[in-house]
C-alpha cells in the first residue's frame, strides 16, 4: 500500500474538507457517548446546536473565539512558511503579564491611552518571547517546535512567580494575584451586559489585515513561496532568516495581544490560571480554517463551540470535562486525516516489491 | 546480420496528448551486436527505450525478446528477462555506500550473500575499478555511472540499454567505458546505445538506427557512414559547421575578479580564483562536467550566496558582490538557475505568481511592498505569448507544465525582463529540439540588443552553437576563455578532465 500525490487539487476540495472533518467529528462523538451510556442525539444537540439558540450563549462564543482567532492568524503566517511555533500560549502568556504589568504601573490614571499602552506592551512582550526561538533558530539553527514550547512552561511559571510576589494585590489577603485593573485599563464591553469586548473587533480587523499582507504585500508573497520551497524563495531575493523573524514576531505578536486582551477583558486581573490553553486550541483553529484568514474566522467559532457546548454538557448531562479537549483533538485528527486524502490517493500494490528507477 | 535477433520491434507506436512520440518504430538487434538509436533531442529515443524496460507501454505494436513475445509491465520484469538499463540521470543515493546503492536497485532474489566481493569481481573484469563501502557521494560522475554499468552487469544481462552515456564523462572516460562496452559485446551481450554524438557512434556501433520526429528515417552500419552524412540523415537538412566568430563586442558588462568560495554542502565544489569577463553582445560560454562547481559558481554570481568582498563581481561597474538577488536583479542582473521545479519556478503556485518571482522590481509590479496582481496577469501572459508556452492558461500551476514548456516560460520571464546580464544555467536541459531551437534564438536575440550572456551548459554542441567565447570549468577552476572554434576537441576533452583527474584516473585504471 502506498500514497500516490494527486495531480492538481480542486479548490472546492480544500473548503469541503474541514466540514467533512467536522461531521466525522460528531459521529465519532456520537459513537463515544453511545458507549459512556448517554443519548448520542441529545449529547451532540447539547454540544453544537444549544448555545446557538441562546443569546449569552453567543456572546460567550464571542469572548472565546477572540483570542483563539487573534492567535490563529498570527500562527498561520508561520505554518504557511513551514515556521513552526508550537509556543503561542507562552507568547499569550508574557503579553498578558507584559501589558497587565503596564496597567498595574498605571494605577489609578484615568486616561484614553492606558489601554492602547498596555495593548502595545504586550504585543512587545509576546514578541520577545519568540524572539528567543527565532534567534537561536536563525543563529544556532535550534529547533523553533522545541524552543517555542518548552518556553511555553518557562512563561507560564514566570507569570506564577510575579504574581506571588512583586505583582501581588497589596490588599489581596496573600492571594497569588493581582490588583483588578482600573476602569481605564480594563477592556471596553462590546455589548451591555456580556463579558465580549472589543477584542473582537480588532480580531476582525486583524483578520482584513492578514488577508491583505497574504494576497497583496510581498510579505505574504515570500511566505508562500517559502513553504513551498526554501531553494524558490532564496532565488527570488527573499531570505529565510527574514522569513522565520518575520513570522515569529507577527505569531509571538498577535499572541501578545490576545494575552492583554484575556487578561484585561474577561479575566480582569493577572493570576495564574490566566493561561487555558488558547494557545495550542489555536493552531487547530488555524489549520481548520486552512490557514485562510476568512476560514480561521469560521474555525474560532467552531472550537469556542466547543468549548461552551463541552461546559453545557457537563452541567446538563454531567459528562467529564474532558469532553472538550476530545473534541477538539478528534477535529485536529480528522482534519489532518482527510487532508492526508484529499492530497493522495492509496494504491494498493502487490507486495512483491520493485525499486523502479 | 542473419541471426536469430535478441530483440525486434515491429510497428511500434506511443502517442502522448499532442505529439506522436514514436510512429511505427521497427527494428532488431542480434546477440552482441552494438546497436545505436540515433536521432536529436526529442527525436523519440527515450521514449522507445523506457517502452522495452518496462517503464512506458506501447499503444500498438509488438515486441519479441529471445524470439518469444515480450510486453514487460515493469522495469523488474525486464530485468528478470535480462534486460538492463543505465539511465542518463542516475537514480543513486549519495549518502550509501556503493554496495548499498547497487543491491537497491536489484531484483530482490538477484541479490547475493557476498555483494561487496561481486562488485570487486565485476569490476575488475570489466576494468571498471569501484570501491564497494565508498560513498556514492565521494565519487565522481563517471564513477557513479559505473555503479550503474555495474548493477546491471550482476544481474548478467543479455540486453544493456545505455541512454547517453558520455553525455556526463570526459573524453577520457568515454575511452574507459568503449573498452567495456566493447568486450561486453564481445562476450555476446548486446548494447542498444542511445546518443546524439556521431564520432561515439561511427567508432562503437555495428549499427545504426536513426529517428526523426518519432519515426525511423534511417538504417545504417555506422562505420560505412561519415559524421556528416549521418547528421543529416538525423537532422534531415545539410549540417551547417559551427564558424568562429569574431564580431566586435561592447564595453564589459558582468566582471569577475578573482572569485574564491567554499562550497556549503559537504558534497559540493569549493570555487578556486576564478576570473571573467562577459561584454555587451556577447555570449560566453562555460562548459564542464555536471559537479565541477557550476552551481556553486551560479550562486555566487546571482547573489543566492553573496561573496565577502563586494568587488570581486561587478555589474556595469558596480560592485555586487555582497548583494542580494534582488539588488542585482534591480540593476540588471537575471538568471534561470538548472532546476526548473522548486528553483527557478515554485511547483504550486500558478503563473501569474510565478512572474513575481523574479520581476517584481524590474517589471513594476511592486510598490512599498504592495504587489499589482494585474502586472503579474499581464506579464505572464506576455511570457505565454511571445514564448509560445503550451498552457491552459496562466492560472495553471507551474508544475502542470511539461519540462520544455516551464523551460520556456522561465527563460521568457527572464529574458522580457531585458537584463542587461543574463546568467543562464542548462539552456536547454530535457528540453525538445523545437523548444531548444526557440531558447537559443532568444538568447542570440537578447545578446544582439546589446546583452551579456553567460551560458553555463555541460551541452558542448550547445555551447558551440550559440556562444562567441567560452571556457571550460573543472574542480571549481575556469580555464581561460578563448574563441569558440579555436580549440580542438581534444583540448577541450581534457581541460574537462583537468589534468589533476586524469592523472588520477590512471593510476585507478
Amino acid at each position: 500500500m502506498k500514497l500516490e500525490p494527486r495531480k492538481e487539487i480542486s479548490s472546492a476540495l480544500l473548503y469541503v474538507t474541514p466540514a467533512m472533518a467536522i461531521i466525522l467529528t460528531i459521529l465519532a462523538g456520537m459513537i463515544m457517548f453511545m458507549i459512556l451510556g448517554k443519548d448520542p442525539v441529545q449529547a451532540i444537540y447539547v454540544i453544537f446546536f444549544e448555545p446557538l439558540t441562546d443569546s449569552f450563549a453567543l456572546s460567550e462564543m464571542i469572548v472565546k473565539a477572540t483570542p483563539l482567532i487573534l492567535i490563529a492568524i498570527g500562527l498561520s503566517f508561520g505554518f504557511r512558511a513551514g515556521v513552526w511555533n508550537i509556543g503561542a500560549e507562552g507568547q499569550f502568556t508574557i503579553g498578558a503579564l507584559a501589558g497587565g504589568s503596564v496597567g498595574l504601573a498605571l494605577y489609578p490614571i484615568d486616561a484614553f491611552w492606558v489601554l492602547p499602552l498596555m495593548s502595545l506592551a504586550g504585543v512587545l512582550g509576546g514578541m520577545a518571547w519568540a524572539a528567543i526561538p527565532a534567534l537561536l533558530r536563525t543563529r544556532f539553527n535550534a529547533n523553533e517546535i522545541l524552543v517555542s514550547l518548552m518556553l511555553t512552561y518557562v512563561a507560564v511559571l514566570l507569570l506564577s512567580v510575579l504574581v506571588h510576589g512583586p505583582l501581588r494585590d497589596p490588599d489581596g489577603m496573600n492571594f497569588p494575584e493581582s490588583r483588578a485593573f482600573h476602569d481605564a485599563a480594563t477592556m471596553p464591553n462590546l455589548i451591555e451586559g456580556t463579558r465580549a469586548n472589543v477584542g473582537f473587533l480588532v480580531a476582525l480587523a486583524a483578520i482584513a489585515i492578514a488577508w491583505v499582507v497574504l494576497s497583496r504585500h510581498v510579505i505574504g508573497y515570500q511566505i508562500k513561496v517559502m513553504g513551498q520551497s526554501s531553494r524558490a524563495a532564496r532565488f527570488g531575493g527573499f531570505r529565510e532568516q527574514r522569513v522565520v523573524w518575520i513570522c515569529l514576531m507577527i505569531s509571538g505578536g498577535m499572541a501578545g495581544l490576545a494575552g492583554l486582551f484575556e487578561a484585561a477583558g474577561p479575566v480582569g486581573q493577572l493570576v495564574p490560571s490566566l493561561p487555558v490553553g488558547y494557545g495550542f486550541t489555536a493552531i487547530i483553529v488555524a489549520f481548520l480554517g486552512r490557514l485562510d484568514p476568512i476560514g480561521i474566522l469560521l474555525g474560532g467559532f467552531v472550537m469556542a463551540l466547543t468549548y461552551i457546548g463541552g461546559e453545557s454538557a457537563q452541567i446538563a448531562m454531567n459528562l467529564p470535562s474532558a469532553v472538550t479537549g476530545v473534541f477538539q483533538g478528534m477535529f485536529l485528527f480528522f482534519l489532518l486525516g482527510i487532508d492526508v486524502l484529499a492530497k493522495y490517493r492509496i494504491r494498493f500494490t502487490r507486495p512483491q516489491s520493485h525499486m523502479a528507477h | 546480420m542473419k541471426e536469430i535477433p535478441l530483440l525486434e520491434l515491429s510497428g511500434i507506436t506511443k502517442r502522448f496528448p499532442g505529439v506522436v512520440a514514436n510512429d511505427d518504430v521497427g527494428f532488431s538487434i542480434v546477440p552482441g551486436e552494438i546497436h545505436a538509436l540515433l536521432g536529436e533531442n526529442g527525436a523519440g529515443k527515450s521514449t522507445l527505450v523506457k517502452m522495452i524496460y518496462g517503464v512506458m507501454h506501447p499503444d500498438e505494436g509488438s515486441m519479441h525478446f529471445g524470439g518469444a513475445p515480450y510486453a514487460p509491465a515493469k522495469p523488474s520484469e525486464a530485468r528478470a528477462h535480462g534486460v538492463g538499463m543505465v539511465f542518463q540521470h542516475f537514480s543513486l543515493f549519495e549518502a550509501l555506500s556503493v554496495a548499498e546503492n547497487v543491491s537497491l536497485g536489484m531484483n530482490k532474489d538477484a541479490v547475493g550473500r557476498d555483494l561487496d566481493r561481486q562488485i570487486i569481481e565485476v569490476s575488475e573484469a570489466y576494468g571498471l575499478p569501484l570501491d564497494p563501502t565508498r560513498l556514492i557521494g565521494s565519487l565522481s560522475v563517471g564513477e557513479r555511472q559505473r555503479v550503474e554499468i555495474i548493477r546491471c552487469l550482476l544481474q548478467n544481462p543479455r540486453l544493456l540499454i545505455m541512454d547517453e552515456p558520455t553525455s556526463v564523462l570526459t573524453p577520457q572516460e568515454v575511452d574507459i567505458l568503449f573498452e567495456t562496452l566493447s568486450k561486453l559485446s564481445s562476450e555476446g551481450c548486446s548494447i542498444l546505445y542511445i546518443s546524439h554524438k556521431l564520432e561515439e557512434i561511427r567508432v562503437l556501433c555495428d549499427r545504426a538506427t536513426v529517428l526523426r520526429g518519432g519515426k525511423v528515417v534511417g538504417d545504417c552500419d555506422p562505420k560505412q557512414e561519415t559524421a556528416k552524412s549521418l547528421a543529416e540523415l538525423m537532422i534531415g537538412t545539410t549540417l551547417a559547421m559551427p564558424v568562429a566568430t569574431d564580431s566586435k563586442f561592447g564595453e564589459a558588462r558582468l566582471v569577475v575578479n578573482h572569485l574564491s568560495m567554499a562550497s556549503h554542502d559537504p558534497f559540493g565544489v569549493d570555487l578556486h580564483d576564478i576570473s571573467f569577463s562577459v561584454h555587451a553582445g556577447e555570449i560566453l560560454g562555460i562548459a564542464g562536467v555536471a559537479g565541477n562547481g557550476q552551481v556553486e559558481l551560479m550562486e555566487a554570481l546571482i547573489g543566492e550566496r553573496p561573496t565577502d568582498d563586494n568587488a570581486v563581481i561587478t555589474l556595469d561597474g558596480e560592485a555586487i558582490g555582497s548583494k542580494g538577488p534582488t539588488f542585482r536583479r534591480h540593476k540588471g542582473m537575471c538568471s534561470v538557475p538548472e532546476e526548473r521545479l522548486g528553483h527557478g519556478a515554485v511547483p504550486e503556485m500558478s503563473l501569474w505568481e510565478n512572474t513575481m518571482l523574479t520581476a517584481r522590481s524590474r517589471k513594476r509590479m511592486m510598490k512599498h511592498g504592495f504587489l499589482n496582481l494585474s502586472i503579474a496577469h499581464d506579464f505572464a501572459d506576455e511570457i505565454v505569448d511571445k514564448f509560445n508556452v503550451k498552457t491552459a492558461g496562466i492560472d495553471h500551476m507551474a508544475s502542470s507544465l511539461s519540462g520544455g514548456n516551464l523551460q520556456k516560460f522561465i527563460v521568457g520571464r527572464e529574458i522580457l525582463q531585458t537584463p542587461t546580464v543574463l546568467v543562464i544555467l542548462q539552456p536547454t536541459w530535457g528540453v525538445d529540439a523545437a523548444a531548444a531551437a526557440d531558447i537559443h534564438r532568444a538568447l542570440q536575440e537578447l545578446a544582439r540588443g546589446g546583452a551579456a550572456i553567460l551560458a553555463i551548459s555541460q551541452d558542448l554542441d550547445e555551447l558551440m552553437a550559440i556562444s562567441a567565447r567560452f571556457a571550460v570549468i573543472s574542480e571549481g577552476k575556469l580555464s581561460e576563455p578563448r574563441q569558440t572554434g579555436s580549440q580542438s576537441i581534444e583540448e577541450i576533452g581534457l581541460l574537462m578532465g583537468g589534468v589533476h583527474s586524469s592523472v588520477e584516473q590512471g593510476a585507478h585504471a
